[in-house]
């Protein structure tokens, strides 16, 4: 709150429809009020989504990621979770201001979302028919028939097998896999404009989740819907999203369309975070990872937050905190971003 | 990053001072995690109010069970007929040795006395049954979990023998058999009677509470190690398995001190537990059955005494499990 | 599921025969002539000694006696007292009307204790949340008969009438019901507090679902499946606790009948009470084993 540099800079693609995103979350922060102290997790964070295309939101653990993504959802644990300034836009209304009722409607039918870990975000003990056709039901108004009907249909379209049987099944009778198209097939059921997935794949075995992305994709695809795809996984991220945000201790760091960012990272967090990928081309050799821990965000360090991991780091870092800052067609907050460009 | 504003304490409120606070109390915590699950309990229950008010309370109980004296110098079984039912005397309180505080019972006992004295017999069951519950529960249990196999499920059926009677109805049926209703046995043999018959039909719940800590220590690596180095069973015994048991051995131990305080209460109250000439709330709360209409004080205040024991070991039991066990903080 | 079933019914054999042996031999076998102080002050009459102790079977060695009272009993020949009335027929008046008294209690127990703890779980922290929290630790610390008493005394009642219908048995039922009340209560509000938090509750918001949904659906089906199984124990038990409430409401039940047979040494009586009292409660841990299987679908029984 003793913040007085606030990051206003403009977003990417903001020329496309002017002030007319899909979702446009702007300069959201949010703090985590516990007994030893207040959090800052997420200090100032604009992105936005259209219809049609997939924002990656990419960091850490405790980057703020998930936080936006709930704050989104309007499910933050409040307490401990405060939002305590910006904005979120839904087809131009503030669903921050918005009424509790009118805000519960846009929850599965405008934005739905996919969580992480779907045995544990699966309720143990009713079937995954009653658990999908009860949005039918309640939010529909179809008879208890109608919407398993629908929710057999959603099974099918999620690719799982003899979902007539299937769906007098609890969820601790699927597999990992299996359970997260339950998942996405319950988040699908009100055809929402954009859909959140929250670290989808993270919980699966490795080759599911090659799967999962794959479905993922697919049903964006043929909805045209919006979608914010929210992983520490670089490798996820490649195939399947058209822009990238990396978040670093509550801010977006870096901006840009993913073939920019892979081709050529313009902040030092995201070069260090590639580098850490293992590469056939350099087999044999140590992986190189990010030194230091991710920062205490009751203590986030002064100036920039990732100075004390940056192996750039100079005076000017630990005393001024750099603007996410747009260079061309995407966004850096280095204070050395424009050097980072021309490089090479 | 002090400011001398703060050193000297006088303006707490100072708005620069304060975004410091919270970083620089940061680490305090810190240092009292590591500090083991003891001193941890220990620190978080000195700050309740409900764990400061019980301990005291139980202090005076304890004290009053072995100085009675210190109380009154009223002899509890004195009997005057002349002052049967005389209503409590409240300007008794100022005058040192008189006695009929809370006033005298139908046969001229002074009540205050009595209930000072009435605290003994519910101490001592209720201690020593817990004690004694601890014991034989406590080495059944190793017993069970520590051999496992057969033995463990002859043990466990054994004690669901015990547990499938209904408590009262047990010790209804164990007491009327060694003491008949109308009998008169002495003080001593209907005391360690009364104690038995809870350390019989309450030792199967003790034991299950060592064969979990048993089974659980069982399963850490560091006890694998030790056994693979050659300890003996006696030393994992008293070096891993009961430092783990003591806690919610003392846990469920206070609270069912309570409860056998109530339940020994129960007993004589139906005239099957202690009796004359033991002292305890509940025959004197028996006795006063039939007198409720004019002399309500002969039950008010044994049984004020008698809530309040109870009560004061049931919220000590509920403090120290609340403390030990952070999942419910 | 059935052969688990199986397996519990199959243990529960020895302990109901451990359980009614115990009490059995408390009651028959311990050295001692069963007949003194039958007759008055004076020794019985040797004839009568020789009829009772043939009704009796008391020169059988103990086991057998033992055997064929458990034979006895498994054939609902529940045998006779002293003076012969049939036990069976004492049992029968006295048992619907204990079923009664615990009928009532389970469901104050259920009614009082699910709304106190569904209150206090939803508004943890409040005034109303310590508030409740003080009142279930007192209830849990009086002793009933300390409540049944001073309820008597204060609310002026009499006595419960010998056929005891529901309406009279609405009080002392409640009474009855104090201490587990209190434990349901505390029970339901620690499993809302832990299970609030749970990621299922947050799917459901996230679905859109309204708030009255997400608690009374989701969130209170999951909480209960430890309240009810309690309560499924607690019928069986609140049967064999009644005693101290039929005493003071003078209520013709099963805890009048055993307490009177106690103090007239009737040891038929004694010995059938438990037996039936352990069977119950033997049955009623079994039924609550698989009631808790069918409410909480991931239980599997091997």
């Amino acid at each position: 709150m003793t913040d007085i540099k606030v990051n206003t800079a403009p977003v990417l693609g903001a020329d496309k429809k002017a002030g007319g995103h899909l979702l446009e979350v702007e300069n959201l922060h949010v703090e985590f009020r516990t007994r030893d102290g207040i959090a800052k997790v997420i200090n100032g964070v604009s992105y936005h989504v259209d219809a049609g295309e997939t924002l990656a939101v990419l960091g850490e653990s405790g980057s703020g990621k998930s936080v936006t993504a709930q704050t989104i959802m309007g499910i933050l644990d409040t307490p401990p979770g405060f939002v305590t300034g910006g904005s979120i836009r839904f087809r131009g209304k503030d669903l921050l201001t918005m009424p509790k009722d009118e805000r519960r409607l846009v929850r599965g039918e405008g934005i739905a979302m996919v969580f992480q870990d779907a045995l544990s975000a699966l309720n143990p003990v009713f079937t995954v028919g009653f658990q999908i056709s009860e949005l039918f039901r309640k939010r529909r108004g179809m008879s208890r028939a109608d919407g398993m009907k629908r929710a057999v249909e959603l099974l099918d379209q999620v690719k799982i097998p003899a979902a007539k049987t299937r769906i007098k099944d609890y969820p601790h009778q699927f597999s990992g896999g299996m359970r997260q198209r339950v998942m996405i097939a319950m988040s699908l059921a009100l055809d929402p404009e954009i859909l959140i997935a929250d670290e989808p794949t993270t919980a699966l075995d490795v080759t599911v989740q090659a799967q999962i992305m794959d479905l993922l994709a697919e049903i964006r695809r043929e909805r045209n819907m919006g979608m914010i795809l929210i992983t520490h996984d670089l490798g996820v991220v490649a195939d399947v999203a058209d822009r990238i945000a990396v978040m670093y201790a509550g801010r977006i760091v870096e901006q840009a369309d993913v073939h920019s960012l892979y081709a050529k990272p313009c902040h030092p967090y995201t070069m260090a975070l590639l580098d850490s990928l293992p590469r056939l081309d350099l087999k044999g050799q140590e992986l190189n990872t990010i030194k230091g821990l991710p920062p205490n965000l009751m203590r986030i360090p002064s100036g920039c937050a990732f100075h004390p991991r940056c192996s750039m780091v100079r005076d000017i870092c630990r005393s001024e905190r750099p603007a996410l800052l747009p260079i061309g067609n995407r966004a850096s907050a280095c204070h050395f971003a424009e050097e980072l460009v021309g490089r090479e | 990053m002090s400011s001398p504003e703060v050193a000297t304490a006088t303006s707490p409120t100072e708005p620069p001072a304060a975004p410091v606070t919270p970083a620089a109390a940061e680490p305090a915590p810190r240092k009292e995690k590591s500090r083991g699950l003891w001193s941890d309990a220990w620190y978080e229950l000195r700050r309740k109010p409900l764990f400061v008010v019980s301990a005291i309370l139980i202090a005076f109980f304890v004290l009053m069970a072995a100085f009675p004296q210190l109380f009154s110098s009223v002899d509890p079984g004195y009997k005057d007929l002349n002052r049967s039912l005389t209503p409590p005397d409240f300007g008794a309180w100022f005058q040192f040795g008189q006695g009929g505080q809370f006033g005298y019972d139908v046969q001229g006992q002074d009540i205050y006395a009595r209930v000072i004295y009435g605290a003994r017999a519910s101490i001592v069951v209720g201690v020593c049954a817990v004690l004694g519950n601890m014991l034989l529960g406590g080495f059944f249990g190793i017993l069970s979990g520590y051999l496992g196999g057969w033995i463990d499920s002859v043990l466990a059926r054994f004690g669901d023998v015990f547990l499938g009677l209904p408590f009262v109805l047990g010790a209804l049926v164990i007491l009327s058999t060694f003491a008949p209703v109308q009998s008169n046995p002495s003080a001593f043999r209907i005391t360690s009677l009364v104690i038995l018959t809870f350390i019989a039909l309450g030792w199967p719940s003790f034991a299950r509470i060592m064969r979990a800590a048993v089974l659980s220590t069982k399963q850490l690596d560091y006890v694998h190690a030790a056994k693979a180095l050659g300890a003996k069973p006696g030393r994992i015994i008293f070096r891993h398995v009961l430092p783990n048991a003591v806690a919610p051995m003392v846990v469920v131990g206070t609270i069912t001190l309570g409860g056998y305080i109530g339940a020994e209460a129960t007993l004589s109250f139906l005239g099957v537990g202690l009796r004359e000439p033991v002292v305890s709330w509940g025959i004197m709360i028996g006795d006063s059955r039939q007198y409720m209409e004019p002399a309500p004080y002969m039950m008010a205040f044994p049984a004020a005494f008698l809530v309040i024991a109870v009560l004061s070991f049931v919220m000590l039991g509920d403090a120290v499990r609340d403390a030990l066990d952070p999942k419910l903080r | 599921m059935g052969r688990y079933a199986l397996r519990r019914l199959l243990q529960a054999i020895p302990v109901f025969i451990g359980s009614t042996f115990l009490i059995w031999f408390l009651v028959w076998g311990l050295p001692g002539d069963p007949f003194a102080g039958r007759c008055g002050e004076r020794k019985c009459p040797d004839a009568y000694v020789t009829y009772m102790t043939d009704k009796f079977n008391l020169d059988e060695p103990l086991y057998v006696q033992y055997l064929i009272y458990l034979k006895n009993l498994l054939t609902g020949n529940f045998g006779q007292t002293f003076n012969g009335t049939e036990i069976g027929d004492l049992l029968a008046q006295a048992f619907p009307i204990s079923i009664k008294l615990a009928l009532v209690a389970v469901v104050a127990e259920a009614l009082i204790g699910i709304t106190a703890g569904v209150l206090t779980g939803l508004r943890r922290g409040s005034f109303i949340d310590n508030l409740v929290l003080v009142s279930t630790l007192v209830l849990i610390a009086v002793p009933i008969f300390v409540i049944g008493l001073v309820a008597r005394y204060a609310l002026g009642l009499s006595s419960v009438s010998p056929d005891a219908p529901f309406v009279e048995l609405i009080i002392p039922g409640i009474i009855l019901a104090s201490g587990s009340m209190a434990y349901i209560t505390r029970l339901t509000r620690v499993n809302l507090v832990e299970n609030r938090r749970a990621d299922y509750v947050r799917t459901a918001v996230a679905k859109g679902l309204t708030p009255s949904r997400v608690t009374g659906v989701h969130l209170l089906r999951n909480s209960m499946i430890p309240v009810v199984t309690w309560l499924g124990l607690d019928l069986g038990a609140l049967m064999g606790g009644a005693i101290v409430t039929e005493g003071i409401f003078n209520i013709r039940g099963i805890g009048g009948l055993l307490f009177g047979a106690i103090s007239r040494r009737e040891s038929g009586i004694v010995v059938s009470i438990v037996a039936i009292l352990v069977l119950v409660y033997l049955i009623v841990n079994l039924l609550v084993d698989l009631l808790y299987g069918v409410l909480d679908p991931r239980i599997r029984y091997e």
